[in-house]
């Protein structure tokens, strides 16, 4: 049996036959999913609960009129200023808003006065009220009447359809896309995170239990290096597959059992049509929404993302897996880990901050091209980019560059894990560390 | 015939040189010992052996041919830092040891399984080495060395941090894997199981090999001629044949004396001219151990 294969089942099964991979397996879902449920409880509560906030307005015009919200009640008074602050002060009222006689044109000296410092948010739905407000205030001047300020003002909400090269035309649904694209996104860089640092304590662990040196004196450090980078994301790998195959499960059972099946929007219009159950299947048929919701989620290519991810977890794990086992093999403790750490985590730590800043706001703008393309943004960046479905020449070409990337640190790495895991007790740095990497075998 | 040899090996580090032109041969069916004070290239000798490091020139062979991949089964290597997983169960590990050297699965269990018959540890067979005592650890470490039945046993330091029962117990085990046809390669500072163990040895100092041989050739070639005898009566301090190197009294009326004999005298002709003087009682040739062969030489040297 080849030895690296050896060294790669050793890695796995000592993983995955410990308790703890089951239970990390089966509660993290768990918990990600009461983590949202709870926020957004929270925030659901917030905007219930939230107080309303007396606001005094002191109006020198006579004509500004706020309207009262669930957030703001607003309070006319007339006093001149001082008085007013005065009485402000010992009010339990939360700001006073000064409007002085203004000029229409140029309106200027708007104050607001507070106890407690205001929020930004705040201070820009006052802004917004006024604006507002003295909008209304110079349209009623210019004679149009209020019927026709509120036609003025439409709501609509855009149908999207994607058009292909064929001329096909396929519903798409934004919210759901850019959901799809940030839990890639951000499940890449866990599993980066979380298995690379296996791969760095399985390494230390190695050395500091002085095993290491038997082992290299049976393969090459480089396949006991590769064996471990591949053991543990294999153990990733399995991992990914049970919830692929878990959510697949519970959204069939889910779904069976709602009515619904993985044939979409048809399948929703045959249940109505031929459901002996009348009642629901008017109600099916009538809930236009959710069929549009149902239709556009089935033409989201699950397949292709989830191979795409598939590809750039191993592909992302591996260029970092082999620089986490780097840093492990040049240190004796955890603790002396952390000096390393940093060239590690920074293009991570950019490459999620890029994922919501750039990748899922304009995924076709320059910084979004150029973070899917480098391999070492590229794997969580393109998984934010993947459902928006980006020009195929450019997955290839970030794909291939992530291929080149991993070979490239894998042979980095493995210069100086080979060194690294020999010495016990001296003092690394970076100096060191590239004599290491210079050093002939 | 030479089971090992090691010809011309040099080795730079960045900053220093760890072994320059060394030399040595390794008699099959031996127990070689490779000695030398800390820091001395012993073990970046040993680890080239093993293949974890190359050498910068040189060459080795093993039976006659050059060392390669395929040698890696016919050695056994106990390092001087060495450790097993620690939650990984003693049967799992040492199958899995034994695979790496090259055993198949199935010959790996059947040969640990004898192995802790044989050293009475099979009821931990299915227990995590962290549950186990530093010296079961040992035991184990020792079967995963020697399980595959390697042609050549490097022990670094073996007996360190062994207590003396299993330090004997170890002991024996060597002594009969050498009659068994192993050949063993012992690097220690240890003198005392040099000196009981070893058939031949080398000697390393500063990068260089400064001595090497067998263990008797060694020692005869460091008689000093010098002989301790205990007696009854006064000595004279000198004669033709010896002189009086220095002198103790000991109890009841015993003196004991290191003499040394002159050019060409033998100790016959010594014994003949102590008669004619004193009653003697015991009369034995003082000849160096190997601990003070190695103070000599390395001791001596550092001092250049």
């Amino acid at each position: 049996m080849n030895k690296t294969l050896l060294i790669i089942k050793r890695e796995f099964l000592s993983r995955v036959r410990k308790k703890a991979f089951l239970i990390a397996t089966l509660l993290t879902p768990i918990l990600f999913m009461s983590i949202f449920a709870v926020i957004i409880y929270v925030a659901v509560n917030e905007e219930k609960n939230a107080k309303q906030r007396t606001i005094q307005v002191l109006d020198e015009n006579g004509y500004f009129d706020l309207k009262e919200s669930s957030k703001y009640k607003f309070v006319k008074i007339q006093q001149d200023l001082s008085t007013a602050k005065d009485s402000f002060n010992v009010s339990d009222d939360y700001a006073l808003l000064h409007i002085p006689k203004i000029d229409l044109d140029a309106p200027d000296g708007v104050t607001i006065f507070s106890k407690k410092k205001l929020s930004i948010a705040l201070k820009e739905d006052i802004e917004r009220k006024v604006e507002k407000n003295l909008r209304d205030i110079k349209i009623r001047q210019s004679g149009i009447s209020e019927e026709t300020l509120k036609k003025l003002d439409p709501k609509i909400s855009l149908n999207q359809i994607n058009m292909s090269d064929t001329g096909e035309e396929k519903s798409s649904n934004a919210e759901i896309i850019f959901g799809i694209g940030y839990a890639a996104g951000f499940l890449i860089y866990l599993f980066i995170f979380i298995y690379g640092a296996q791969v760095m304590q399985g390494v230390i662990e190695e050395k500091s239990s002085k095993i290491v040196e038997v082992i290299v004196s049976t393969v090459k450090p480089f396949q006991l290096m590769l064996g471990k980078v591949v053991g543990v994301a294999s153990v990733g790998l399995t991992q990914f597959l049970i919830w692929v195959i878990l959510s697949v499960t519970v959204f069939t059972v889910g779904a069976t059992y709602l009515g619904f099946d993985m044939g979409g929007a048809q399948a929703v219009e045959q249940i109505a049509q031929n459901s002996p159950n009348a009642e629901v299947a008017a109600e099916l048929a009538s809930n236009s929404n959710i069929q549009e919701k149902f239709s556009s989620f089935f033409e989201i290519p699950f397949a292709y993302i989830i191979g795409c991810f598939i590809f750039y977890f191993i592909g992302g794990y591996l260029l970092y897996g082999a620089l986490f086992a780097a840093v492990g093999s040049a240190v004796d403790t955890p603790a002396d880990a952390q000096q390393f750490m940093m060239p590690i985590t920074i293009p991570l730590i950019i490459a999620i901050i890029g994922l919501t800043a750039f990748v899922l706001r304009d995924p076709d703008s320059n910084a979004s091209f150029w973070l899917s393309i480098i391999p070492f943004t590229s794997p969580i960046a393109m998984m934010g980019r993947i459902a928006f479905e980006p020009p195929i020449w450019q997955v290839a070409l970030s794909m291939a560059l992530l291929v080149l990337g991993f070979i490239f640190t894998i042979w980095f790495a493995g210069r100086i894990y080979r060194v690294g895991i020999l010495m016990h007790g001296t003092k690394v740095n970076y100096k060191v560390l590239a004599k290491w990497f210079m050093m002939k075998n | 015939m030479e089971i090992l040899e090691v010809k011309d090996i040099t080795k730079h580090y960045a900053n220093h040189t760890a072994l320059r032109g060394v030399s040595v041969s390794i008699p099959k069916q031996s127990i070689f010992g490779l000695l030398g004070p800390n820091g001395a290239g012993k073990t970046t000798l040993i680890r080239i052996i093993n293949q974890i490091i190359d050498a910068d020139s040189g060459d080795i062979f093993i039976n006659g041919e050059k060392l390669n991949s395929s040698h890696i089964i016919k050695i056994g290597y106990l390092p001087e830092e060495r450790g097993l997983y620690k939650k990984m169960k003693v049967g799992e590990q040492l199958v899995y040891l034994g695979q790496l050297r090259g055993l198949s699965q199935r010959e790996a269990t059947k040969k640990s399984k004898v192995w802790v018959d044989k050293l009475s540890i099979s009821d931990w067979w299915n227990r995590k080495v962290e549950d186990l005592s530093k010296g079961m650890a040992q035991k184990i470490q020792f079967i995963s060395t020697v399980m595959h039945e390697p042609e050549i046993i490097i022990l670094d330091e073996p007996f360190s941090g062994f207590d003396p029962v299993n330090a004997n117990l170890i002991k024996d085990e060597i002594l009969e894997l050498r009659d068994n046809g192993s050949t063993i390669i012992f690097s220690t500072h240890r003198m005392e199981s040099v000196e009981e163990l070893c058939d031949y040895i080398a000697l390393i100092n500063k990068s260089e090999k400064i001595l090497d041989g067998s263990k008797k050739d060694i020692k005869n070639s460091y008689r000093s001629n010098t002989y301790t005898i205990e007696y009854k009566g006064a000595l004279q301090a000198e004669s033709d044949s010896f002189k009086v190197v220095k002198s103790e009294n000991l109890s009841e009326g015993y003196t004991q004396s290191l003499i040394q004999a002159n050019n060409g005298q033998s100790p016959n002709i010594l014994i003949s001219q102590l008669i004619n003087q004193v009653e003697i009682h015991s009369f034995t040739e003082k000849i160096p151990n190997i601990n003070e062969i190695f103070i000599a030489k390395v001791g001596g040297q550092s001092h250049e």
